[in-house]
């Protein structure tokens, strides 16, 4: 690709500008200040980058925790003395009082699921490696509205502090669904789940601002050439994402709005007593927590539509199918929301929202055939975020698959609120958006920071986060299809053994993700310099330095080709990896071509 | 009043100092300013559109309440003051005009006019806020007439009606809230003016700020018959 000679009008007092977007302003002070009150999408990725991760550990501690209690059944016995003993509690355990230690683990699971949601999942690939690479790759200095990127930056840190804050008062026990009546009725006098509401209802804000950016960023600030379908597929992720953010936000928004007026002013809109409705707050949180399940898949998707086909060498099969899907699931994604509450609504509306909810699997189908499509006869590397994507095709499909015996009436009346759902929403959120998010973060790492990765630590870490993540939840899968409802602290005998090789599983995904903490640590202090252009991509992105400059691109970019033309850019017995690309040679005046 | 030519500069060709929005030149990430000023303008509907939704929100529990306790409803809305209603729905339907006056004004570069209209807008928003406190809120708080458990009317007819009050304050509450957030980015705009900040080529942030100020009217225009008119 070429760049266009439009110089950047020169500025004496921005020679920055020109060197790396984290190159250091001198002093530690001098540069935390930068960093706090920078408006560069770059920075605030990195920034929102670090707190995801953080908040992923935090979450997962909680997850570890929630195992570790289920590796016993809680059991009161009475010893040889005659008292009364009980055992398997290991978090709050109280002999006195067999539901203190189960209030715990109520809080704890409470506790992963409203951090992973609200905190992690959620903002975790469009605020990071969105923010970061949406302007670049499609050619733009920066997003439409930088100062606001940053206030939802901050938006973010204060919705988490007030997460933290009820985490610190002693955690809810509501599950992170806050369903009413458990949302209005525990904890009745305190302020914990009223914070821990308001943390959700702050961190939407965040949300919309950066789902409100992308969207004009891609309208407004495309490169010139650069149309709609020359766009890498991870913004069309992006966009289907943040329509989703746009639309649905707003709507969890009034709920736990309603939800605080409920329990500081006792309003009753979700009271029976006052002649609310309990199952109108599952409508309204439904209405936004179904579509924002869509917000967390599709940057997964982008993320690997881009691996797939640069880790093949091979222009994506069906583009126009993968960008036109990501906008179906985001349609459809708003007209399924009843499928949580089959048993709270007739048989016609069950009905309904039955066969909508199979909509879906067409879309979601569809991109996964492509990506096949895409894989076959290309020049496949194997290396780390190849890895992952491949990792993502078989999870996901699991996850996908057994999302539809959910959606089946019939089925789901045995399958609903046990195990099954829990191993299933794991498949589709962890196996989907972390497992791609993972790789995502290795693609674009040595871009990001400017030094590779070890890629050996790198496949065996994913090898691990594999084979961890299979040991964890196909047990959880054989749990629920037996009958072990989920939500609670105890179960039946029978159930220890799959319980037991599930916690084991936690363990093994532990030691994976460590690996690749350590990894990116070293990477951080002694990892070669990275190229621009590390693995042959033809987007933007390798078209800057490794990190980019402050301004992302020495010259505005023109573009000349479209993001997956591998077979018409790169000459052949050449590698995209060479930057800048070798001009093709002339076609040689050889012997007439045998016809 | 006349139209000033804004083809020709400005000020300068007068002999008088350059004007704030003359020297305007658009964030270094933009082509150029009309791309910045659409991008403002869109960004601005995308977030109306939010606004929207969250009040739907809460016309969705108004027709849900609405279809379980009909009497309540019914009852609730005769407790109101039809005329109060009305009279904060004209002043809004008017500060809705002066601040399409005063985007008009900014594009025409009539810094004057572009004043007057915002504190013509900032004078009605206080009076919606004052009839809505003053002569509706305090003296039907004071007698009881109070949202879900707080309700202590002694002469309530139909045992749901706290659910009505419920939505009402919730409804008219927020509402209120957005009334303030208006208020309080036109003060804003209104306060850079003085700097003759605002003109024909920078009116970006008086036209977005319009807008939002539309929107509060339009949410007003439907919560008015929601509440008073429908028995």
């Amino acid at each position: 690709m070429t760049t266009m000679d439009r110089p950047i009008p020169a500025d004496p007092s921005d020679a920055h500008h020109d060197a790396p977007y984290n190159a250091s302003r001198g002093s530690l002070a001098a540069d935390v200040l930068n960093w706090a009150t920078t408006v560069d999408h770059k920075k605030i990725g990195v920034m929102y980058l670090f707190a995801v991760l953080f908040m992923f550990f935090l979450g997962g501690m909680a997850a570890l925790a929630v195992r570790l209690e289920l590796l016993e059944p809680v059991r009161t016995t009475v010893n040889a003395a005659g008292q009364t003993v009980i055992t398997g509690q290991l978090f709050g355990a109280d002999p006195e009082n067999i539901q203190a230690g189960n209030q715990t683990y109520n809080r704890l699971f409470t506790l992963h699921g409203a951090i992973m949601v609200f905190m992690f999942i959620v903002p975790s690939i469009p605020a990071s490696l969105g923010n970061f690479f949406l302007p670049i790759m499609i050619g733009a200095k920066d997003v439409a509205f930088p100062k606001l990127n940053l206030l939802s930056w901050y938006i973010y840190v204060i919705g988490s502090i007030f997460g933290v804050l009820s985490i610190i008062g002693g955690g809810v026990d509501t599950g992170w669904t806050f369903y009413t009546p458990y949302s209005t009725t525990t904890d009745a006098d305190h302020w914990r789940v009223v914070f821990m509401v308001l943390a959700a209802f702050i961190l939407g804000f965040s949300s919309i601002l950066t789902g409100l950016n992308f969207i004009v960023t891609v309208h407004k600030l495309r490169a010139p050439g650069m149309g709609w379908f020359d766009m890498p597929l991870f913004i069309w992720g992006l966009y289907a994402t943040s329509i989703i953010q746009v639309l649905a936000t707003p709507v969890i928004g009034i709920t736990l709005l309603l939800l605080v007026f409920e329990r500081i002013f006792h309003v009753g809109i979700f009271d029976p007593g006052l002649g609310g409705d309990p199952v109108l707050y599952q409508h309204f949180f439904w209405f936004y927590s179904h579509p924002v399940v869509y917000v967390m898949i599709l940057p997964g998707m982008g993320i690997v539509s881009e691996l797939i086909a640069v880790h093949s060498r091979k222009h994506i099969f069906g583009y126009k199918a993968i960008a036109f899907s990501s906008l179906g699931i985001a349609g459809v994604s708003f007209l399924v929301w009843g499928h949580h509450m089959f048993t709270a609504m007739g048989t016609l509306a069950s009905t309904l929202f039955s066969a909508l909810t199979f909509l879906v699997a067409i879309p979601t189908a569809i991109k996964v055939f492509n990506w096949i499509a895409t894989l076959y006869k290309g020049s496949i590397a194997i290396n780390t975020p190849m890895l992952y994507a491949m990792a993502f095709l078989f999870l996901f499909s699991i996850g996908g698959l057994t999302g539809l015996p959910l959606g089946a009436l019939a089925t789901d009346l045995h399958l609903h609120d046990t195990y099954y759902v829990v191993a299933h929403f794991h498949y589709v959120m962890m196996g989907g958006t972390v497992i791609a998010f993972m790789g995502g973060l290795h693609h674009w790492w040595p871009k990001m920071f400017g030094r590779m990765y070890n890629e050996k630590w790198g496949m065996i870490g994913c090898a691990i986060v594999f084979i961890g993540f299979n040991i964890t939840f196909i047990s959880q899968f054989l749990l629920g299809m037996n009958g072990m409802p989920r939500r609670y602290a105890s179960y039946v005998d029978e159930f220890q053994m799959l319980h037991q090789i599930s916690t084991f599983g936690s363990w093994v995904l532990l030691v994976g993700f460590l690996i690749h903490l350590f990894n990116f640590i070293y990477s951080l202090i002694a990892g070669p310099k990275a190229p621009p252009n590390p693995w042959g991509g033809l987007t933007l992105e390798w078209e800057t330095e490794s990190p980019p400059i402050e301004h992302n691109f020495h010259h505005e970019p023109l573009i000349k080709h479209g993001p997956y033309d591998f077979e018409l850019v790169v000459p052949p017995h050449c590698d995209a990896r060479e930057f800048p690309l070798p001009v093709p040679a002339p076609p040689k005046p050889g012997p007439e071509v045998i016809k | 009043m006349t139209a000033i030519n804004t083809d020709k500069p400005v000020g300068e060709s007068a002999g008088r100092k350059q004007m704030p929005w003359e020297r305007y030149v658009q964030g270094h990430h933009w082509r150029n300013a009309e791309d910045e000023f659409d991008a403002a303008k869109f960004g601005m509907w995308l977030f109306l559109s939010t606004e929207i939704l969250l009040f739907a929100g809460i016309f969705v529990g108004y027709a849900i309440m609405r279809m379980l306790h009909p009497q309540a409803f019914s009852n609730g809305s005769h407790y109101l003051d039809v005329r109060w209603g009305g009279l904060n729905t004209v002043v809004l339907l008017i500060s809705s005009w002066t601040v399409a006056m005063a985007v008009r004004a900014a594009q025409l570069n009539q810094q004057k006019w572009l004043r007057v209209n915002l504190i013509i807008t900032l004078i009605c928003a206080i009076a919606f806020f004052s009839i809505k406190l003053g002569l509706e809120y305090i003296p039907k708080w004071s007698v009881g007439k109070r949202p879900g458990a707080l309700f202590n009317y002694p002469f309530a007819s139909d045992p749901y009606e706290p659910m009505w009050w419920s939505i009402y304050y919730t409804a008219t509450g927020i509402h209120a809230l957005h009334v303030l957030v208006g208020a309080g980015l036109l003060t804003w705009v209104l306060v850079r003016s003085f700097k003759g900040i605002y003109g024909p080529k920078n009116y970006a942030m008086v036209e977005t700020s319009g807008l939002y100020w539309h929107l509060v009217d339009l949410i007003w225009i439907f919560l008015f018959p929601l509440l008073y008119l429908i028995h």
